[in-house]
């Protein structure tokens, strides 16, 4: 589960978050929207355990897993290697996710060979390769096509069934938040602040 | 998903890339060889038009002496004892101003700080550091390596710190938040987005180290390729200086198109896809 008890965050003098209180429980999916700048990247990543310069307390589990943005691949390494080397995943059980996201067979690809598409089909089994507790998604569908975002999220959605993190999913799409958040709050004002959607 | 300069196979379970030799490639080489042709029958003209073999000797008199030089056996104790110091001298400008410009790199209030040493190092002369480290450490073996490194340690740590600063925050949160061991980092994340300055510091500190340990053979040396040359200078020998001169230019290319080149070429194989 994610417990945060923020009290502020800022870079230099300015503040970007103000108190905020936020609980999600296994299996739930917290939508946050909120306008571009409003600091849910911010937010996120402390969250993730990226960024620990925050004034307040985090419990976010041990086993912690991000779907960013961009794929976030190592270029030079293949892709059964972007699964096993950052989560220390055996090969077997990589390419058992591998399997799982669609991608059989393109184990020894170089990620400059897949598609978009494909490159987040490999985000998405680097995260839950390792059953996470916790699951953050930063516009993880950002700039595909609406058929593959449709089959995405459904991939998305029947992974979070069966591993039960607790997700936090960011994004500007409603198609996005509607078909994954059990809860939904939005991210407003300077310093920002949490709000029921 | 073109593998337009490559041929994919499948060896084991394990896919690699065999780059082929394109038809490009093959008249640059071609054009590469033709050059240095040329260069020497140019040397040779002049050689021919001058007419003076002791002051102004040509390829007719300098390849048969490095020939002469290399089946005899005679240059090649003093050619491995000089690819000795410069591989030694390398290794340890590589591996110090690697390890320098990454520390410096990921601590910009640690580089402000030496930022002025660096540029200071960089611009002293390498005659002076070579002389230096002669009358401070003795006229051996550990003061000649010395002096070749510090004079290309400077040089190195910038160029990898140059390539730290614009290593890809993104890989680096994703490392941070899957809890990747510094090493895993340093070998699967920093060090691969670093290759490029790698092989730029490698290439050009191959080429100035070596010059550099000629001096130091020069000035303190009782071997070496750098020694030799001192001997034909004294000799008044300038046939010999050019067969040793060239002996060490032919190792050298030797090392890049053996070494260097496919060193590069596997850092590069997942760039060509």
């Amino acid at each position: 589960m994610i417990r945060l008890d923020l009290r502020s965050k800022a870079f230099g003098a300015a503040r970007v978050l103000g108190p905020m209180a936020l609980d999600v429980a296994p299996g739930e999916v917290l939508g946050v929207s909120g306008p571009s700048g409003a600091g849910k990247s911010t937010l996120l990543r402390i969250l993730a355990g990226i960024d620990a310069r925050f004034d307040g307390e985090l419990d976010s589990g041990q086993r912690r897993a991000m779907v960013f943005q961009s794929p976030t691949l190592m270029p030079w390494r293949c892709v059964q290697d972007n699964v096993t080397i950052p989560t220390g995943a055996t090969e077997a059980d990589a390419r058992a996710m591998l399997s799982r996201v669609g991608l059989t067979g393109m184990e020894q690809m170089w990620p400059a060979q897949l598609s978009l598409g494909q490159a987040r089909r490999v985000g998405i089994a680097r995260a839950f390769v390792g059953r996470p507790e916790v699951l953050i998604l930063d516009e993880p569908f950002a700039s595909l096509d609406a058929e593959r975002i449709e089959d995405l999220l459904e991939l998305t959605a029947t992974l979070i069934d069966e591993f039960r993190p607790a997700v936090v999913l960011a994004s500007h799409s409603e198609q996005e938040l509607a078909a994954l958040s059990t809860r939904r709050v939005r991210l407003e004002g300077r310093p920002a602040r949490l709000i029921a959607a | 998903m073109g593998l337009s300069r490559t041929e994919l196979a499948t060896k084991g379970g394990a896919q690699t890339y065999r780059p082929r030799l394109s038809a490009q490639q093959a008249a640059s080489r071609l054009r590469a060889v033709a050059s240095l042709l040329a260069l020497v029958a140019l040397w040779a003209l002049v050689a021919v038009v001058l007419n003076d073999p002791l002051r102004a000797p040509g390829p007719q008199q300098v390849l048969p002496a490095l020939w002469d030089g290399l089946v005899t056996g005679r240059m090649l104790p003093d050619l491995t004892v000089t690819l000795r110091r410069v591989g030694l001298a390398f290794l340890i400008a590589i591996g110090v101003g690697t390890a320098g410009g990454i520390i410096l790199g990921l601590s910009p209030r640690l580089d402000r700080w030496l930022d002025p040493w660096l540029t200071v190092l960089n611009n002293i002369p390498a005659l002076v550091t070579i002389v230096l480290c002669y009358l401070w450490i003795g006229l051996n073996e550990t003061a000649a390596i010395f002096a070749v490194a510090l004079n290309k340690i400077p040089l190195v740590t910038v160029m990898l710190r140059e390539g730290v600063r614009v290593l890809d925050p993104d890989l680096n949160d994703m490392a941070r938040l899957y809890r990747m061991p510094w090493r895993a980092r340093l070998v699967h994340i920093i060090l691969p987005q670093l290759a490029p300055q790698l092989m730029a510091a490698a290439r050009a500190g191959i080429s100035l180290i070596w010059k550099i340990v000629l001096v130091v053979e020069f000035l303190g040396r009782s071997n070496g390729i750098g020694f030799r040359i001192h001997l034909d200078f004294q000799m008044f020998d300038i046939t010999g200086v050019l067969a040793n001169a060239l002996a060490f230019v032919a190792v050298m290319l030797a090392v890049e198109w053996l070494v260097l080149a496919p060193l590069a070429a596997h850092a590069a194989r997942w760039r060509r896809t």
